[in-house]
């Protein structure tokens, strides 16, 4: 028989198990920002409650800071002031606005070493999986579970199902990890994972970097998963080592040990098993409003009536919203837009893929291009590299970290009609600004596209 | 969180698959920081078009949203339940709803009631037809009856879920009952994982 990854991690972390109840569960890490804890925090305060393990709690400010030197508009203030308030009432680290380590709270805790293998983490955010990249199991929450956690650093939650996505072979040289990941989502849709946490596996995913691997667990949701992980193995080992919070010296030989346990077992069985050839995979563009609504770079935005029935309706909807014809090219598709950024991509092997289509480069007159790192971390590494030069001599933006125009929280928005191609993971009605039409693409591509005003491929490019 | 029985009433047919929490609640609105105030945000894109079916005053006072498959996909945002809570609605009839969104509901006393897609698209059907048609939604049975469509069905909620519902229970209060269950855990946790501070 034996057990999956996400089998071994559930079962550790066990305090209670009963019948007719769902398990609780431990959780180690607990990510809290401030758009999603006021109200957990002001529920604690009326209950008399306090945090029961402040130490396993990292609080940052991500969703509504400002990411150039404007100061926050008034309510997003307000928020940032309470997150602040709470921090410290509670007993709670918080990196604020312009704190070396500020940055979106997915980028921060991997980059710190406090996201591990085998451990629960769990964030009011739903793309908490992320952390899976690391053989974490993580999972988005809300908000009455998060004052469950920050007061019992436990979840009651009903125990999540297995599935396997593998991919093999070798990826396609214009592919990023984004295109695994879009892939998936075109194949399985928008409700495959419901339920269940994706193990992702396979040769392919084997050979992507720590920074890859966080791309594809991220989109998980998108899935419908409640999580998506990737075996560790010595790249996750040789990206943690030596980081400010991963064991050190006799400890670190024993988490080693304990992590290499974690791996499924050849004989354990998945609810759900999806395979998927690495060659098959192209550079990917959405063109509705939902993740799995995409079509590669070479295609044609698709015909309502040559979909299945029932996804014929919506895709009418989307072109709609999105102000797009069948038939069209998507290469013949221009953007007034381009943001490089969100919890998907906007670590610094995005930033340097984007900064070496773009080098010697100029961004297409009347496109507004915006690079916003995903942490202050980030943001300082890629400068060392002259990263952001190369971005601004090209015409982008280099802001500061944030979750910025992933969805549109702080004054980094899209206008009513603008099109957008985005490295983000959300191509919703609206989601970056009220009318905005998202278009999901790859770092590489989003680059390429600012250059030719259109989308595009790097090879595209003169 | 109040008790839940039985929610009976009249049905919002909104339809739509794939709606996701944005939609639901714009992120404008995730910037306060009270748990209400957020009725005048639900659907709020949608509903500046005059034809969006809850403009419709033959709808107003529906007590239950009517909804296509993958309800409440993407952001973890509570304020989905908060916002449809407030607007009145009690339950959400729907052919499959996301995790996120399902378990938010729970927690807030937002009845998620998963039904066949035949069974869905029947009662939108009937309340297009007939607006005043009632359905009824018996949490403790876990049931739904709708006589005027001829639809009476069960629905998926398991033990520990309705018990919360049918009794209000506070989670939180549940858990502490636990304490030394966790604390237990707490002293056998490996040396090596990490603390903030």
């Amino acid at each position: 028989m034996g057990s999956t990854l996400s089998q071994k991690v559930w079962e550790r972390h066990v305090v209670r198990r009963a019948g007719g109840e769902p398990d609780l569960v431990y959780i180690d890490l607990h990510l809290v920002h401030e758009v999603t804890s006021p109200q957990a925090f002001e529920g604690l305060r009326l209950a008399k409650r306090g945090v029961r393990r402040p130490e396993l709690v990292l609080a940052t400010m991500d969703h509504n800071v400002p990411t150039n030197e404007e100061p926050a508009e008034p309510i997003s203030a307000r928020q940032i002031a309470e997150m602040a308030r709470n921090a410290a009432e509670f007993g709670i680290v918080c990196y604020p606005m312009g704190d070396a380590n500020q940055g979106i709270v997915h980028v921060i805790s991997p980059q710190m070493g406090l996201t591990q293998p085998g451990m629960t983490i769990v964030c009011g955010d739903s793309h908490t999986a992320t952390h899976g990249a690391l053989g974490a199991l993580a999972w988005g929450i809300g908000t009455s579970e998060i004052e469950h956690v920050l007061a019992t650093q436990t979840l009651a939650q009903p125990t999540p199902g297995t599935m396997a996505v593998t991919v093999d072979g070798r990826l396609p040289k214009d592919c990023a990890a984004k295109d695994v990941i879009l892939g998936i989502i075109a194949r399985i849709g928008t409700t495959g994972g419901v339920g269940k946490v994706i193990e992702y596996r396979g040769s392919t995913i084997r050979a992507l970097s720590m920074d890859g691997r966080m791309t594809v667990c991220n989109m998980s949701i998108e899935a419908g998963a409640r999580a998506g992980m990737i075996a560790p193995d010595d790249t996750t080992f040789a990206f943690l080592e030596g980081r400010p919070f991963a064991p050190k010296g006799a400890l670190w030989e024993r988490a080693l040990d304990e992590w290499r346990s974690l791996p499924t077992d050849a004989g354990a069985a998945f609810d759900r098993e999806v395979k998927i050839d690495a060659r098959e995979l192209r550079p990917y563009v959405s063109w509705g409003t939902n993740p799995a609504q995409t079509v590669t770079i070479d295609e044609r935005v698709p015909d309502p009536d040559a979909l299945a029935t029932d996804a014929r309706d919506a895709a009418r909807r989307a072109l709609r919203y999105m102000a797009l014809a069948p038939g069209t090219p998507v290469r013949d598709i221009a953007v007034d837009a381009v943001f490089i950024g969100s919890c998907t991509n906007s670590r610094l092997e995005d930033l340097r893929a984007a900064s070496e289509v773009v080098r010697g480069r100029r961004v297409k007159d009347g496109i507004r291009a915006l690079v916003v790192p995903g942490s202050m971390k980030v943001k300082l590494d890629a400068e060392r590299e002259g990263l952001d030069r190369v971005f601004q001599e090209a015409g982008f933006e280099w802001r500061g970290a944030g979750c910025s125009m992933c969805l549109g929280m702080n004054p980094d928005v899209l206008r009513p009609g603008e099109r957008c191609a985005s490295t983000s993971n959300r191509n919703f009605e609206g989601r970056q600004g009220p009318g905005g039409r998202t278009h999901l693409v790859s770092p590489t591509v989003a680059a390429a596209t600012a250059i030719a005003g259109h989308f595009a491929l790097p090879a595209d490019l003169r | 969180m109040e008790s839940v029985r039985r929610v009976a009433g009249r049905a919002l047919p909104l339809g739509r698959a794939d709606v996701d929490t944005d939609q639901i609640i714009p992120s404008h609105w995730l910037k306060r920081i009270e748990r209400t105030g957020y009725a005048p945000g639900l659907f709020e894109a949608w509903r500046a078009d005059p034809s969006f079916v809850m403009n419709d005053a033959r709808y107003r006072g529906a007590a239950i949203l009517l909804a296509g498959r993958n309800f409440g996909s993407g952001s973890s945002r509570e304020h989905a339940a908060w916002a449809l809570l407030e607007s009145g609605f009690r339950a959400v009839i729907a052919p499959r709803f996301a995790d996120i969104f399902r378990s938010n509901a729970l927690k807030n006393g937002l009845v998620p009631v998963e039904l066949p897609d035949e069974t869905v698209t029947t009662l939108v059907a009937a309340v297009e037809r007939d607006p005043t048609l009632e359905i009824a939604i018996d949490v403790e049975r876990r049931t739904v009856t709708a006589p005027a469509a001829g639809v009476s069905a069960t629905f998926p909620l398991d033990d520990h879920a309705r018990q919360r519902l049918l009794e209000g229970l506070d989670d939180i209060a549940l858990t502490l009952r636990h304490e030394r269950d966790i604390a237990a855990y707490e002293a056998r946790r490996p040396q090596w994982l990490p603390r903030v501070r």
